[in-house]
């Protein structure tokens, strides 16, 4: 393996890292913040749902199918940029 | 072998047509139950034709090859592997138990809606796509390639076996459950009729025909779930969407709440059962002198009613009740206990139903807050080690496949998890308003039915011949099967539904089954004992391991253990604290390795598994004993982090991994490649 493609795959890797970090952040707030503070988000209303009811019920839900569909697009999106997508 | 885009085809096409003709076949029972069909006959036509139909895809997915066997040839398109895990996710509690537990817990059990849902952000970014491009069968043969060496192999076994066994013994109980409640077979051949479904397929056709025959359980259990609610909401809306309207409902239901909760007759009531708890204080403190007592007033009464000769039905309702009494004083003292709690519970208001953390004071609030996120916390990471689920992602054709099946699992999984919520908000409001303040000689008829069964319970504490809520007690089991009759839709729904829940139970025993004995044959065995088996006996072992397990869980849940429940949230915590940090760290730090691995998964599982014995009462612990009271249930909150510590630790006092194993997590790092891994794609 040459040394143009190590590093290549290394920046690959440290992209990875950063999108991971990041969509770990997102799932980390929607996941403990409704549970955390529901009192005060429960004074505001959402379509009749107390708000901090919506969001451990079905906002956070919703959160968790984007982040996973936003990685799923990211990472082809990164595999093309590092030339790693030889596959199909 | 046909490719890619037109198997995908064909597959649509197969289970599209199955599901047009399921929802005929229910359509047609419908129109023999007008006729005259008996709701008995249509429980067992519901309960023989679904397993017909598993044992039929069992059959003809039936398979004698190894990778076949294990991982169904890796060609699972990501859609249906999508399905099959969901299926292979639900189990009999998230189908039947979690609409009850919302019902009965409100805000507080949406920690099961967001940490079941919330566990596969962990799979897919940290695991599924790394598992598949390791790509061989088990989970415990990754902790062997990247930890080297058998040791953290067998530890794997452990815990995999350990945690899967508590869960299958739940499901196998789950399917006895629904076949003795709903369909009016005894418990015990419920279990065997079940075990047989399962085997059927698991043992012809492995993962292969599980997997298909999980696609088919996820339609009829998603089907099921659907269906009754999307009625009720119609019904009580005007717009089938339970999962947008039950907002709205929300609302009125709380207004509802407090007017019931400041009603005169219903404060009378509780402070009967005050009354009653205060009684049963007072026996308790007299024993033995007070079951002494009782006793000869009992038998007096029943002298009185014979001399009297009062009508044979009260003369022998008093014998039962003499009967009934405790025979040890020890033995009164348990059960006068458990009626002084139960009255004691029935003395307060239950919480308002979207009042988050109740408690009457700020420490009970703050102590109910962490007990949320703690249990939030482990069922994530629960989710994101049990080897069941991640076994999974071992079967699509390339990594990219893995990625897309995670977003496609969680999808299916969410239609049912987002709708849990609107169930037990429906059956709320419906309960609240047209049962509650009822007079109770004509009350629906599946009041009655379901008294019998044990599933309600009503009693005219104050006599006014009108139901208050205090005088009704729903099981959370029956919240579910509440909602056809709610509704008042015909049995057939009811069937239905029965049908969703023992496809969600045998699908997850099937898995389940599955990993035990792929521990067994192929990383205890084929690994570790005899490497030079040949791959017909790989297969007769793997398969004899599937009926010994199978038949050794059914038989304990035949024993119908205690705290089932409990023993679910358990195998959350152990799987989650024994593999998370071992398998997160193998991928994304180099350093870790074989000793920090073991040490690592010993102490989280260590930590897990004491913090169980000394905070739950089945093993006479205490909750005085509990670290920032934390229930039992979610003990993974200190084994998870133990296990990162320790690895940290441990590893970085030992020598570094080999270049090998460095060389494994390069590899796993990458996407699909045309090279080829250090062990080979199909390294038998």
């Amino acid at each position: 393996m040459d040394d143009d493609k190590d590093a290549e795959r290394r920046a690959y890797w440290r992209a990875t890292l950063r999108l991971t970090a990041g969509l770990l952040v997102v799932w980390a707030a929607a996941s403990f913040l409704p549970g955390w503070f529901p009192d005060e988000l429960n004074t505001l209303t959402f379509f009749g749902w107390p708000f901090g009811f919506y969001m451990a019920g079905q906002g956070a839900l919703i959160i968790f199918l984007l982040i996973v569909w936003c990685y799923d697009r990211w990472m082809l999106r990164l595999e093309k940029r590092y030339g790693l997508n030889h596959e199909e | 072998m046909s490719s890619r885009p037109a198997l995908l085809r064909r597959l649509g096409r197969y289970y599209l047509l199955y599901s047009i003709g399921f929802v005929s076949f229910v359509g047609l029972l419908a129109v023999a139950e007008q006729f005259g069909l008996t709701p008995r006959w249509i429980g067992q036509i519901f309960l023989f034709s679904t397993i017909a139909i598993y044992a039929a895809i069992g059959v003809m997915s039936r398979t004698s090859d190894v990778s076949e066997y294990y991982v169904a040839g890796r060609r699972v398109p990501a859609l249906f592997n999508g399905m099959a895990t969901a299926a292979d996710w639900m189990s009999a509690a998230s189908f039947i138990g979690l609409a009850g537990t919302l019902y009965h817990t409100g805000f507080e059990g949406l920690a099961f809606v967001t940490g079941w849902t919330g566990g596969y952000v962990l799979v897919a970014l940290l695991l599924a796509p790394f598992l598949r491009k390791f790509g061989q069968f088990t989970i415990p043969d990754f902790l062997g390639a990247r930890y080297e060496g058998h040791f953290a192999r067998v530890v794997g076994v452990f815990a995999a076996v350990l945690a899967s066994f508590v869960y299958v013994v739940a499901q196998i109980y789950g399917v006895g459950l629904i076949t003795s409640r709903f369909i009016g077979i005894e418990f015990e051949i419920g279990v065997f009729v079940g075990l047989a479904g399962i085997l059927v397929c698991s043992f012809l056709g492995g993962m292969r025909a599980v997997t298909w025959t999980q696609v088919a359980q996820y339609l009829i259990l998603i089907i099921a779930y659907l269906v009754p609610v999307g009625i009720l909401s119609y019904k009580v809306t005007g717009v089938p969407v339970p999962q947008i309207m039950y907002g709205t409902v929300l609302r009125d239901l709380g207004v509802k709440e407090q007017e019931l909760f400041s009603e005169p007759r219903e404060n009378a009531v509780r402070a009967l059962f005050r009354v009653r708890a205060d009684e049963y204080a007072r026996k308790i403190a007299d024993l033995p002198a007070s079951l002494a007592a009782e006793r000869l007033a009992q038998v007096q009464r029943v002298n009185e009613l014979r001399s009297q000769g009062a009508p044979a039905r009260d003369v022998s309702a008093a014998e039962r009740q003499l009967r009934d009494l405790p025979r040890s004083p020890d033995e009164a003292r348990l059960k006068w206990e458990r009626v002084r709690q139960e009255s004691l519970a029935r003395t307060v208001h239950p919480p308002p139903h979207a009042e988050p953390h109740p408690g009457h004071d700020r420490a009970a609030r703050d102590i109910a807050r962490n007990n949320f996120l703690a249990l939030t916390f482990v069922l994530m990471v629960g989710t994101a080690a049990l080897p069941h689920i991640l076994m999974r992602y071992y079967t699509t054709p390339t990594v990219r496949e893995a990625r897309s099946s995670v977003f496609w699992s969680l999808f299916f999984i969410f239609l049912l998890y987002v709708t849990a919520p609107a169930y037990a908000v429906f059956a709320k409001w419906e309960v609240y308003s047209s049962v509650v303040g009822s007079n109770i000689a004509s009350l629906p008829h599946w009041v009655a039915s379901w008294g019998k069964v044990g599933l309600v319970r009503i009693e005219d504490m104050n006599g006014d011949g009108v139901l208050q809520l205090a005088e009704l007690t729903i099981n959370s089991d029956a919240i579910l099967l509440l909602v056809p009759e709610l509704a008042g839709l015909p049995y057939v729904v009811s069937g239905l539904v029965a049908a969703g829940g023992l496809a969600a139970a045998l699908s997850t025993a099937d898995g389940l089954l599955l990993t035990i004995s792929h521990a067994l044959s192929h990383d205890l065995y084929y690994k570790m004992i005899n490497p030079a088996a040949s791959t017909q006996r790989r297969l007769v072992i793997t398969k004899s391991q599937l009926l010994v397990v199978a038949v050794v869980a059914a038989w304990v849940a035949s024993m119908r253990p205690d705290s089932i429940l409990f023993m679910v949230g358990a195998a959350f915590s152990i799987a989650a604290s024994a593999f998370f940090p071992a398998l997160v760290l193998g991928i994304f730090w180099k350093r870790a390795n074989k000793w920090g691995a073991v040490s690592g998964m010993l102490a989280g599982m260590g930590i897990t598994l004491y913090y169980i014995v000394r905070t739950h009462p089945f093993f006479g612990g205490s909750m005085a004993e509990a670290w920032f009271d934390i229930s039992p249930i979610s003990c993974g909150i200190f084994g998870v982090p133990a296990g990162f510590i320790m690895i940290a630790v441990v590893s970085l006092l030992t020598p570094p991994p080999s270049p090998e194993a460095q060389a494994l997590v390069d590899y796993v790092r990458l996407p699909d490649l045309h090279g080829r891994a250090p062990t080979g794609e199909n390294g038998l």
